[in-house]
């Protein structure tokens, strides 16, 4: 398998312009997209990638991808100065190759003369988002932007606190067998209810812990995976999507897992009830309780009623998530922490979880991650592992 | 609500920075209009404004002047600071939803689905932001 003869390059446009007054970093990325799709005779809507670099502002391809209304299978940000570009190109054609986009937009557009004109300060990225100004005076902070998800989500479908409270219970129930863990103390139902109110309806304990440290993943051809000693994880599918306000049609009962999930689904030839063990991105309970419902583990508004009464505790409940203590107990890195997902579903495909929360047989795990703000405009990518033999 | 006016307003915003391509909505409300853009092509509103319609693309798009009346989306009141304040979405009788804050309002009586209209605080600068109160 390679890239030769998988992928074509069908549209370009360079921008006119060399003095770019007037206009904004997220106009010019458009334009040139604009340009590139009419060279190529596609709309906006035929494209399911997107990739670009640092002179995009904001948090990798979020923001710009919110900008142009893309609803995107496949994203890069790779950043490596000017040979980005020419890298994106190897990616997206990678990417078609395998099937998992058909039509890839790669764009880089800036301002740095028109900036230094105005005073602007000039870097990568061109300032602040286009999306800033129309936010940033209301305060949005993080645990603000996941609450408001909650509140709808309960308004539209019932969701109680006590429910989202399971999470966390569930978290410290196996958070109480790993030593490293932050908090290690079993919670309940009560703790949390009753623990601070952070930002409407989410109290202290609904949210992640903050922490330092991190984590490594090796991934290998299956030529080396079978030269190796320790048990290895096979890679069945994977799913990413990146889900926005929809200039101004905003719905914060779900996340972008309702798209990768099922991408990652069909490619590894699985259903939610192959599901043996699922980590899961807690930044908060309710991102699990969504998250859960777009991947397809329960109906959509139904969250709430599969997280009770300990559905997600390993040997107790149907789907045991997080057996690391998660975000909520265990570990949150750099305010991101997502590598910890992959970690623990591959110490349960080992077989080398903790004693009291490995799960048997476990032959099909998966780790879901979650970026950005479930409020606003976030990143989710679905990962689907098994056991050597799977 | 007169009783409630100046509850949880801050007494100080800073003036966004104004470019070129949202210069018409700040200047406007600096005359206490709140636009969205409408597109010429498709005949979506959207929010925040911006050249390019993002739902068909096409840069024929219009400042569309609203009536700053809508409805709360979703709310949630930042409670563990000396001074709680409420982010929201409204969505506004036009269509879109977008971001503010919640003002000249008890928190605790807030509600999805209330009424509420644009309460504009001026940033001394020629522009105001757009705060929104119960209507």
């Amino acid at each position: 398998m390679s890239i030769r003869g998988k992928a074509y390059i069908a549209g370009v446009y360079e921008h006119p312009l060399r003095e770019a007054t007037g206009k904004t970093v997220p106009q010019l990325h458009a334009e040139v997209a604009k340009g590139a799709l009419e060279d190529a005779g596609l709309t906006k809507d035929d494209i399911d990638a997107y990739y670009c670099a640092g002179d995009v502002p904001g948090l990798g391809p979020l923001n710009q991808a919110e900008y142009m209304g893309l609803n995107v299978a496949q994203f890069d940000s790779t950043e490596v100065g000017g040979s980005s570009y020419v890298a994106h190109v190897n990616h997206a054609a990678q990417a078609i190759a395998m099937g998992h986009c058909k039509v890839a937009l790669i764009t880089l557009a800036g301002r740095p003369r028109a900036d230094a004109k105005e005073n602007y300060r000039t870097r990568p990225g061109g300032g602040p988002p286009a999306d800033y100004a129309f936010e940033a005076p209301f305060r949005p902070v993080v645990t603000n932007m996941y609450g408001m998800a909650a509140m709808r989500h309960m308004h539209e479908y019932g969701t109680t606190s006590e429910q989202l409270a399971w999470v966390k219970v569930a978290a410290s129930h196996h958070a109480q067998h790993n030593e490293h863990a932050m908090l290690r103390n079993v919670v309940t139902v009560e703790d949390v209810v009753n623990s601070p109110m952070i930002s409407d309806p989410l109290h202290r304990l609904d949210c992640c812990v903050m922490s330092d440290g991190g984590g490594a993943v090796i991934v290998v051809a299956p030529e080396i995976a079978a030269q190796l000693k320790r048990p290895v994880v096979k890679v069945l599918g994977a799913g990413e999507a990146i889900k926005h306000l929809n200039g101004g049609k905003v719905d914060l009962t779900y996340s972008g897992a309702r798209w990768s999930g099922p991408k990652a689904f069909e490619e590894a030839g699985v259903t939610p009830a192959d599901i043996k063990y699922a980590s899961i991105y807690d930044s908060f309970t309710i991102t699990v309780v969504e998250t859960l419902e777009d991947l397809g583990f329960c109906a959509k508004g139904e969250g709430g009623k599969f997280v009770a009464d300990g559905n997600l505790i390993s040997g107790v409940g149907k789907l045991p998530f997080n057996t690391d203590g998660g975000g909520l107990c265990n570990n949150h890195p750099t305010d991101r922490g997502g590598i910890t997902k992959v970690i623990e579903a591959v110490r349960q495909l080992r077989g080398e979880a903790h004693p009291k929360v490995q799960v048997p047989n476990c032959d099909i795990a998966l780790a879901h991650g979650t970026g950005g703000l479930l409020g606003s405009r976030m990143g989710s990518a679905t990962l689907i592992m098994g056991g050597a033999d799977a | 609500m007169s009783e409630l006016n100046g509850m949880n307003r801050p007494s100080k915003v800073r003036a966004p920075r104004v470019n070129d391509e949202t210069k018409g909505f700040w200047d406007a409300t600096g005359e206490g209009k709140l636009l969205v853009k409408h597109c010429n092509s498709c005949g979506e509103n959207h929010f925040y404004p911006r050249s390019f319609c993002p739902f068909c693309f096409s840069d024929d798009t219009e400042y569309l002047e609203t009536a700053g009346r809508g409805t709360i989306y979703t709310y949630s009141v930042m409670r563990r600071t000396k001074e709680p304040w409420a982010i929201a979405y409204v969505t506004l009788d036009e269509g879109p939803t977008m971001m503010t804050n919640l003002i000249d309002c008890d928190f605790d009586k807030l509600e999805i689905g209330q009424a509420v209209k644009v309460a504009f605080i001026d940033t001394g600068e020629g522009t105001a932001v757009p705060f929104f109160a119960p209507a």
